[in-house]
């Protein structure tokens, strides 16, 4: 079930000033390694961590630092890796990252699905059918209609992340489709319109998931960044499941050091440490996205 | 020697259920566990529950026998994607509806967890995790290294879960086990309509073998269509294939289906 709707928040959160929860990490389930930093051959106008092309705020992760954070993480005893950017396959060295990683683990690999040419479909097919763990690649889209993706994504986008997901397809993959809920629509609806519209594109199987806008980086320009009541402040003590967040469960690397979660990355206050022994420690959820992930129950996980 | 049966979500297939219990006694096992589920999905909640109860097998509460025994809203399967909630929700309320207040009450005083000691290895009989009642144990999804911690964290040396309905077992660097049993009611997703359940063997090591299980599954499918159920579900009854709650499989147990 989805998180079921919560009658706990604070009827009227105050601005500021009350008292923050501190989340524990329950145990690291999921490592986010963003291995391609913010570097993206896209420029999306709702970015929560304004990737695009020539953007180096955080930079391309070096084979062996990547190695290393997994080693790390499997000492811990992490379930699954999930591989971002910017965009992933930017990397030069993505697919030898992910041969290095896949016998251990679980792979997700987070892609726009424009940039997969037929040489590398035929190596993550392999890699795929040789592991004992599953690779996934989840590929975003953000409308069911050309010009709602192009909008957010740019002119042509649509089309090209289409013929990725079918050649994906095609090579055995099975790809995720991860939809932001950019509309008030029902989930079910939209979850209907989406599969309409990827089997009326040819995708016989089309797997979807479907994610919230937070309100952070390039988005928080676009439409507008957190109110001040959209804050966990002063949530009953009692009544808080540290749970309900994915930060209960996860880290995500960059070349910048361990954060508490992929949305962070570019917070300050979230860098948790340089390495995975250093960031275990407990999190004020003092952020605006910590609201959204609160009370939507979402994960920027699989399932 | 131990031979221990452990089967899980039987979902109301009463006549798998007959079936399974009868492949236990000719195999002659020692001990046989249900690690819970009892509901949902078939027909007829109350038979199974009766078979079960009558043969005095002992079982978990599941995440469903504790929604149901507990008059919860939902099932709390775990699911994420809105369609898999709906079909949840159709054969929750079904069976909410027609599991008699006795069955009710039996399934709130199930314990959550089960511990045993055989041949010197520490046993834990869980239904989703050791942590979590619904968590989702595939076997593709989970690295050696995180079975390895639940099996330090929870003090054991062989899991056994079920939940995800698809069995499997990892025998683990350290020498422990985990085996997932999978479930006797509905087929394991694999264009079968068998089902299966765990034969332990436990020695020196572990020896586990899943035993398929043919039943009247088209009997079942009549019944379930009598009952109105959701087509989709007759229809995994009888081809072997899932069409619903398929959106939390990963890649590789995705593939090996049609849907």
């Amino acid at each position: 079930m989805s998180p079921p709707a919560l009658s706990i928040l604070p009827q009227h959160p105050r601005a500021s000033g009350g008292s923050l929860p501190l989340q524990p990490l329950l145990h690291l389930d999921s490592l986010w390694i963003q291995v391609a930093g913010t570097l993206c051959n896209l420029r999306c106008t709702h970015c929560f961590v304004s990737a695009g092309p020539g953007q180096d705020r955080h930079e391309l992760m070096a084979r062996a630092e990547v190695r290393a954070h997994v080693a790390d993480g499997l000492a811990l005893g992490v379930k699954e890796f999930y591989f971002t950017g910017g965009e992933p396959f930017l990397h030069p060295e993505m697919i030898e990252i992910l041969a290095d990683t896949l016998p251990q683990g679980p792979c997700t690999v987070l892609t726009n699905g424009t940039l997969l040419t037929e040489r590398r479909l035929e190596e993550l097919r392999r890699l795929g059918d040789a592991a004992r763990f599953s690779l996934e690649i989840r590929v975003s889209l953000d409308g069911h209609r050309a010009e709602d993706h192009d909008r957010f994504r740019g002119p042509g986008t649509f089309a090209r992340t289409l013929e990725g997901l079918l050649a994906l397809e095609r090579h055995g993959l099975l790809p995720i489709v991860t939809a932001t809920q950019n509309t008030d629509e029902d989930p079910l609806e939209l979850r209907e319109r989406y599969v309409r519209m990827l089997r009326e594109a040819g995708l016989r199987r089309p797997r979807l998931k479907l994610l919230p806008l937070f309100r952070l980086g390039r988005e928080a320009a676009r439409s507008r960044g957190y109110e001040p009541v959209e804050s966990l402040a002063d949530l009953p003590e009692e009544s808080f499941d540290p749970a309900r967040l994915q930060c209960s469960s996860c880290r995500a690397v960059t070349s910048h050091g361990v954060f508490v979660c992929p949305l962070l990355v570019d917070e300050p206050a979230a860098r948790m440490g340089r390495v995975l022994g250093e960031a275990l420690g407990r999190f004020r959820l003092a952020h605006g996205a910590c609201f959204t992930c609160y009370v939507t129950g979402m994960t920027c996980g699989n399932a | 020697m131990l031979r221990l049966a452990a089967f899980g979500g039987i979902y109301s297939n009463h006549l798998a259920l007959s079936a399974v219990l009868a492949d236990i006694g000719r195999r002659g096992a020692d001990l046989a566990w249900c690690l819970g589920d009892l509901g949902g999905f078939g027909p007829h909640p109350d038979r199974a529950a009766e078979i079960l109860r009558g043969a005095e097998i002992p079982m978990l509460r599941g995440n469903y026998d504790d929604s149901i025994g507990n008059d919860r809203a939902d099932c709390a399967c775990g699911y994420t994607d809105p369609r898999d909630n709906l079909f949840a929700q159709i054969s929750y309320d079904y069976t909410a509806a027609r599991t008699s207040s006795d069955h009710k009450a039996w399934m709130r005083g199930l314990p959550e967890q089960h511990r045993m000691e055989a041949e010197g290895r520490r046993l834990l009989l869980c239904h989703g995790s050791p942590r979590r009642v619904n968590e989702f144990l595939w076997e593709s999804a989970c690295s050696d290294a995180f079975l390895e911690w639940l099996c330090d964290r929870y003090e054991a040396d062989v899991i056994l879960c079920t939940h995800t309905g698809i069995p499997w077992h990892r025998p683990l660097p350290s020498g422990r086990h985990v085996v997932n049993v999978g479930a006797i009611g509905r087929p394991a997703n694999d264009g079968r309509t068998e089902v299966a359940y765990a034969l332990l063997e436990l020695d020196g090591g572990l020896e586990v073998e899943f035993r398929p299980v043919a039943y009247d599954h088209e009997a079942l499918a009549r019944e379930m269509e009598a009952e109105r159920l959701p087509a989709e579900f007759v229809e995994t009854i009888r081809t072997g294939w899932w069409t619903t709650c398929l959106e939390n499989l990963p890649a590789r147990e995705r593939r090996r289906g049609r849907h």
